[in-house]
């Protein structure tokens, strides 16, 4: 198998709660794979799954390797960056301190990744002295993609980043996670409500409800599915 | 128009944004700053209170630091963070009795004092440390095991140690000001300045912070944040070690009970600092330590002597939590949506 992340029969609970009933799903190396679903569906639990913070059996293997064991920071380390839902950005220290933390797990210089990152984020660049909780959202939005990209992981987890941002901003942030994937070769396993966008951007696609997948397929064979289309893109 | 509000006038016409809360505090430290400046130059007595007020105020202030550490990491007081203190403080009493020098000695005890603050984290904090209450029950658990563990080893009678700094002092213009209260000021800045480059200028640091502010968010980077939480109890008991080691030569003997009052003043400063802030703990025990000595000093024996100085501080910490929760330095919760 080449699949750079594989969730085989994964469960999750929140205290008593069962919200991931056996998901399985498979993230190829290079791709973009979009996580469809209605509200509850266990979309952001799957990730966090990954992630390590939410308490989950099942196998999930990350280039092979298994992560059962492995707590959230031992997973960063690993070369996953999880976006989460609300950004994740700390509000109270600088720009520049945030992207820092994005590279927490590389030693020495993070130069050149900055110098990238602030080719996608320019704007970033003048304000790296600013503190975060004064960005707009959606500034704050992309200070966390450009966090994650500093951390320049093998898979990056993206959890609902249209979330409170103008149509424009949306466009603008899968437009450069298309990029990333396209120029760097980043793997992106991305959780979005819009399904227009997400199937736009992503190559491969799951649809969740109710804690288990009901659909799969490339982009092309989701967008043509009827139940898709009724249901998540709506027409 | 008062003279604050024309102040926040002039400085939002820079275009500054101005929370009129920091303007108040700002200007009442102004004041009480011009209050000891007039007050020093007038009077020999005067300076003489204020000076050691602020060798004290370090002390305290340093203790306070400590507080705040765990405080920021864990939202707990840490109750035993004196009684640590003066547990170090005799490490190094015993330390320079096996024949080191007061500074080797020093240097040792600081060592040990990171060491054994990072391993009570791990083995008596960390087991129950997603219960506030818990955490707290264990720290005055700690306070006691440590008091009866040093009273067991050393017995409570009273040593004394060598001075760091001698027993001579400086002469300025009339005012006696002993090398003693320079040189608790001075170690109890380098202390507070180094912690405070660690925590600002390196990665260590930087990890930390992010541990203290948003622990989940923090591990999704890679921060390992039990290791921030006792690298944190570590720094703090160093902190503290300071304060005992710069409070023993002030109370002129060392004794089981040397950091009990101090530790009283460190809350007062704490909290009229604001918990969470750094800079305040300092100020506050500066603010502590000056008013306090000035307190007792002025005021004639029969009605505030020495013996009242403790239940003053409450009285000033619970002033603070009745007319300014937040304190000095505390920020109101404010958060963007």
């Amino acid at each position: 198998m080449t699949a750079l992340l594989e969730l085989e029969d994964v469960e999750a609970r929140y205290g008593p709660v069962h919200v991931l009933h056996g998901i399985s799903l498979a993230v190829e190396e290079g791709s973009v794979v979009a996580v469809l679903g209605p509200n509850g569906a266990g979309k952001t639990t799957t990730l966090r799954a990954v992630s390590g913070t939410v308490r989950r059996s099942g196998s999930i293997r990350f280039a092979g390797r298994p992560l059962k064991r492995v707590g959230p920071d031992g997973v960063a380390r690993l070369g996953i960056a999880h976006v989460p839902e609300g950004r994740g950005t700390f509000s109270e220290l600088t720009v520049w301190e945030n992207l820092r933390l994005g590279a927490y797990t590389r030693r020495g210089s993070i130069q050149p990744e900055l110098e990238r990152v602030f080719t996608y984020f320019p704007w970033l660049a003048d304000r790296r002295r600013q503190q975060a909780g004064t960005l707009s959202g959606g500034e704050q939005q992309m200070l966390a993609l450009a966090r994650a990209f500093v951390h320049r992981p093998r898979l990056l987890l993206l959890d609902e980043p249209s979330l409170g941002l103008a149509p424009v901003l949306v466009a603008e942030l899968f437009r450069i996670v298309r990029e990333l994937n396209e120029d760097e070769g980043l793997t992106v396993l991305v959780v979005e409500q819009n399904a227009h966008l997400a199937l736009q951007a992503a190559d491969a696609g799951y649809v969740l409800e109710a804690g288990r997948v009901v659909l799969s397929g490339s982009s092309d064979e989701l967008r043509a599915d009827d139940s898709v289309r009724r249901s998540y893109l709506g027409y | 128009m008062s003279a604050e509000t024309s102040a926040i006038a002039g400085l939002r016409a820079r275009g500054w944004a101005v929370d009129p809360g920091a303007v108040t505090v700002a200007l009442v430290l102004l004041g009480a700053a011009i209050f000891l400046l007039i007050g020093c130059l007038r009077s020999a007595t005067f300076a003489q209170y204020t000076v050691q007020g602020i060798a004290l105020g370090s002390v305290y202030g340093a203790l306070a630091l400590a507080l705040v550490l765990v405080y920021r990491a864990t939202h707990v007081i840490n109750f035993a963070q004196g009684e640590l203190a003066m547990l170090t403080t005799y490490i190094a009493y015993e330390l320079m009795l096996k024949g080191l020098s007061y500074w080797a000695a020093f240097a040792a005890t600081l060592a040990i004092a990171f060491v054994l603050g990072t391993l009570l984290q791990v083995t008596v904090i960390r087991p129950v440390q997603h219960s506030v209450i818990a955490v707290v029950i264990v720290t005055v658990g700690l306070f006691i095991l440590i008091d009866g563990i040093v009273n067991w080893i050393w017995g409570g009678d009273f040593k004394s140690m060598p001075s760091p700094f001698g027993i001579d002092s400086f002469n300025v213009g009339g005012v006696v000001i002993s090398h003693l209260y320079v040189g608790m000021v001075i170690v109890v800045l380098a202390s507070v300045v180094l912690v405070w480059a660690l925590f600002r200028f390196t990665k260590l640091g930087l990890g930390m912070r992010a541990a203290a502010l948003r622990p989940a968010a923090a591990a999704l980077v890679g921060v390992r944040v039990d290791s921030m939480l006792a690298i944190g109890w570590g720094l703090a008991a160093v902190l503290g070690a300071v304060a005992g080691l710069m409070a023993e030569p002030s109370q002129i003997f060392l004794s089981p009970t040397l950091m009990q009052p101090i530790l009283v003043y460190a809350f007062a400063a704490a909290v009229l600092g604001g918990l969470e802030s750094p800079v305040g703990a300092l100020v506050g025990g500066l603010a502590i330590g000056v008013s306090l000595t000035l307190i007792v000093g002025y005021v004639p024996q029969n009605y505030i002597g020495t013996e009242l100085q403790l239940p003053l501080a409450f009285a000033v910490l619970l002033l603070i939590l009745l007319v300014k929760p937040a304190g000095l330095f505390g920020r109101r919760e404010v958060r963007r949506v």
